[in-house]
């Protein structure tokens, strides 16, 4: 969620249970505006909490000019100093995706991968090292699996410009409310990979300036969203199944929206059998 | 030469019609017939929409010059369709207009029906109400737990703060209390633990025993018709199902508190049926994401035996079991005079502990043993109070003796049951489980940087979700989540069960093996001999006869 609407988006996303407590939130509202001040980022986005078993790990993200370039991503233990993540591999992926358990809270705990092939372990065993994987990574890649997978905008919020870079869509002025509870109108904000499989009929009916992402209508597995309403009907809030603690908002008829993940930062695997 | 640009000298000296490039620049008809052309050209109107370019570029430049956005020229595309789309927007429409009944002005009636003071309230009620209410102070425990990051907003707070307060006016209730919100897929569910006052639990009982009356005489006709058609049945089956656990009793155990939810503040709250050992039991062998309508059936395997409602239930035992703490000291065991007597399961009440010290916030987060459990946890049986389901009452036994005897004594195998023994009431948090090498609660003070002030707050780590405060003399638990157990593991749906034996193998039904030749052969011998034996003797008794016969 933007850094400048935290206080509202943090009333509106609370019906999971989960928030900030004054202190952070008083103190986010300094940081994140010295973070952007700092790096020079245009946005700074909060992207939510991920609870280890000792600490919590605060994450914030930041934009520059193109908001579809990849994100600058830095953490914090206390949401006053912030550190830079580095910028996440494939292999880093994988790495951290075979592993399991819950977050320690220490960014330097090593996790031993046991998994790795033959040849890597062999080429680490030279370098008198075991194939190690530190928290630091796991929990940037954790990140960016979860902001390809359940990262999402409201459709036509942001805009392709025929350079191809992306930008905010300023005439965007809110989805209505029967737009609202439609899987379709949110996209998710990464590269789109259902795009080019669409018929060419389909391809006639989407406008190349607002609709170059996927939408959320096709997700594997079907139901893995969950839309209400809530607050009486005025905020529509989507909780992902596939990363319990993904909120995201959207107050319809409005350009308030914005998403936060607030949990354990494991994917729930056993959603199949839940459904 | 050619038209001169203002910077050059010849500028200003140009006469038109003159110069030697006349035809190339139009003279003042011309232009005017130029823009003349230009304008038509403009005013033509398109053959697929019916607009015309030109008005299109007034209306559009109007907006503009109205609304005076900044970076207009980068929006440009944008307000050309917008401006579009307008047209179609008919500001006088020969329909009526109807007014859109949203569902959120349904909803928001319902919240402000919260707000209305009820009629008919006198003076008398008002001092009621101060006095003693079983009412909890939501809205005191949404600040302490806001100090940790947890809990609903406080709109939210205070709507269930209100439709507590109508839950209480409308039931008999003596102590109640805000116990979470479970999240579901179309609906979420927001849930009371309360407390009867006594004795005012007997209508559900009354109804229990009207349905087994009736089923009983549902029974009565079946057999009737049984008795006619016993000649051609087929072997009925042997199975027995595994002793039915009976449930506990209101007011004990895994029923201790009755439940009341809601979907949203504002709503009716439906009251939570009381919880069976065989849903317990199989609750904990299914993972379900809770729809938001209690009547929805839960399709699983085992097969859950309710609904959601029942589920619901058994979830929230299991959570209440596994996380409601308390700080170390605040209850006790009621002082009892015969402490000879051992009490199958240990105790179960406990009564607030008038002395209570609370200990400081430091010391409630350093160390786990400074909690306690104060709701019995649940045995693996199902229920808190352990019942070995094989010893009849008296009555049954009775029943039984004549009919069923031999045919248990042979197919039973009665296996005996050990007691289970869970940990008893009141035991410190210390002792809990961790799984794997995580500790079952994480403990941490709400803030570091004021500790005079800061509030010890513990997270579960097997339920994720459930949360507990504790602030001197003050403590709660609360749970916020899906309602679902942490396993590290993936969940691994149960086998199904192994076939079950058909028929009991006897050697009427099993198959023998044929004969070889030579056996047959022996066996036609033997035939032979034993025939002939046969008719010796036919004949020795046929001349005995005849021997008679001539006496």
């Amino acid at each position: 969620m933007e850094a400048s609407s935290l206080p509202a988006a943090l009333e509106l996303v609370s019906g999971g249970g989960a928030g900030l407590s004054p202190e952070k939130r008083a103190v986010l509202g300094s940081s994140l505006l010295l973070l952007r001040r700092h790096y020079r980022f245009e946005r700074v986005w909060f992207w939510g909490c991920i609870q280890g078993v000792g600490g919590a790990y605060y994450i914030a993200e930041g934009l520059g000019p193109d908001r579809a370039a990849p994100r600058s991503r830095l953490y914090s233990l206390n949401c006053v100093e912030w550190s830079l993540l580095p910028p996440v591999t494939e292999e880093m992926v994988t790495q951290a995706g075979r592993l399991k358990g819950r977050f320690q809270g220490d960014p330097a705990f090593e996790y031993k991968d046991t998994e790795t092939n033959a040849e890597d372990a062999e080429s680490l065993f030279e370098d008198g090292k075991e194939p190690v994987i530190k928290e630091e990574a796991r929990l940037v890649a954790t990140i960016e699996q979860i902001d390809r997978a359940v990262g999402i905008i409201p459709r036509g919020a942001f805009v392709k410009t025929p350079l191809g870079s992306v930008s905010e869509n300023r005439n965007f002025e809110g989805l209505s409310l029967t737009e609202a509870k439609r899987l379709s109108s949110y996209l998710h904000f990464t590269e789109p990979v259902n795009l080019k499989n669409k018929t060419l009929l389909e391809k006639a009916d989407l406008d190349p300036s607002t609709d170059f992402l996927d939408s959320l209508e096709h997700d594997v597995p079907h139901g893995s969203w969950t839309v209400q309403l809530e607050k009486g009907g005025t905020v529509v809030v989507l909780r992902s199944l596939l990363w319990l603690g993904l909120t995201f908002y959207h107050v319809p008829m409005t350009k308030q929206y914005g998403y936060v993940y607030f949990g354990n930062g494991e994917k729930n695997l056993d959603l199949p059998f839940m459904l | 030469h050619g038209p001169y640009q203002p910077h050059e000298p010849g500028y200003g000296l140009y006469q038109p019609g003159y110069s030697s490039y006349d035809d190339q620049i139009p003279d003042p008809k011309s232009r005017m017939l130029a823009i003349q052309n230009a304008k038509a050209y403009l005013l033509k109107s398109s053959t697929t929409s019916g607009l015309n370019l030109y008005d299109h570029l007034a209306n559009m430049l109007t907006k503009i010059l109205d609304e005076q956005p900044t970076n207009a020229v980068d929006i440009i595309e944008d307000i050309s369709k917008d401006v579009k789309w307008s047209q179609f927007q008919k500001k006088m429409d020969t329909l009526q207009d109807e007014h859109e009944i949203l569902p959120t002005f349904e909803a928001a009636e319902k919240r402000k029906a919260l707000f209305l003071k009820a009629n008919g309230e006198g003076d008398e009620e008002l001092e009621e109400e101060i006095g003693e209410t079983p009412l909890p102070n939501v809205m005191e425990t949404a600040f302490y737990f806001e100090q940790a990051g947890i809990g609903l907003s406080k709109d939210e707070s205070y709507h269930i703060f209100l439709a507590l307060k109508k839950l209480i006016s409308v039931q008999p209730i003596q102590t109640c209390r805000f116990w979470g919100k479970i999240l579901g897929l179309e609906m979420n569910y927001i849930i009371a633990e309360v407390q009867y006052h006594e004795g005012e639990e007997e209508e559900e009982t009354e109804e229990e025993a009207v349905t087994e009356e009736g089923g009983k005489g549902v029974d009565e006709v079946e057999d009737e018709e049984e008795d006619k058609e016993k000649e051609d049945e087929p072997p009925k089956s042997t199975y027995k199902p595994p002793p039915v656990i009976p449930k506990e009793e209101n007011g004990t155990g895994a029923n201790k508190y009755v439940y009341f939810v809601c979907n949203e503040p504002g709503k009716p709250w439906v009251k939570l049926p009381p919880v069976t050992p065989a849903q317990i039991v199989c609750a904990r062998k299914i993972k379900k994401f809770f729809t938001g309508r209690l009547d929805a059936p839960v399709v699983s395997f085992p097969p859950f035996p309710g609904n959601e409602a029942n589920y619901l239930r058994a979830q929230i035992a299991r959570i209440s079991a596994g996380t409601q703490i308390s700080p170390i000291g605040f209850y006790q065991f009621a002082e009892e005079e015969d402490e000879e007597e051992e009490v199958d399961g240990g105790r179960d009440t406990y009564e607030e502990n008038p002395d209570f010290q609370p200990l400081s916030v430091a010391e409630m987060v350093d160390s786990l043993s400074a909690w306690v459990h104060n709701v019995q946890s649940i045995l693996k049986q199902g229920r808190c109070v352990w019942l070995n389901p094989l010893q009849k009452t008296e009555e049954e036994e009775e029943e039984e003796n004549e009919e069923e005897e031999k045919a248990e004594e042979a197919d039973e195998l009665p296996q005996e049951l050990q007691q289970e023994i869970g940990p008893p009431l009141l035991t410190p948090l210390s002792e809990d489980e961790g799984i794997q090498n995580i500790p079952a609660w994480t403990a941490q003070p709400s803030t570091d940087l004021i500790p005079q002030y800061a509030v010890a707050v513990l997270q579960s780590n097997r339920w994720p979700g459930a949360y507990a405060f504790a602030s001197g003399k003050k403590f709660d638990n609360i749970y916020f989540g899906w309602g679902h157990k942490y396993s590290p593991e993936n969940h691994a749906p149960a086998l199904p069960p192994p076939v079950q034996a058909e028929y009991p193998s006897g050697p009427e039904i099993t198959e023998t093996r044929d004969p070889t030749v030579e056996e047959e052969l022996a066996f036609k011998a033997a035939r032979e001999e034993a025939l002939a034996e046969a008719e010796e003797e036919e004949d020795e008794e046929g001349t005995e006869e005849d021997e008679e016969e001539d006496d």
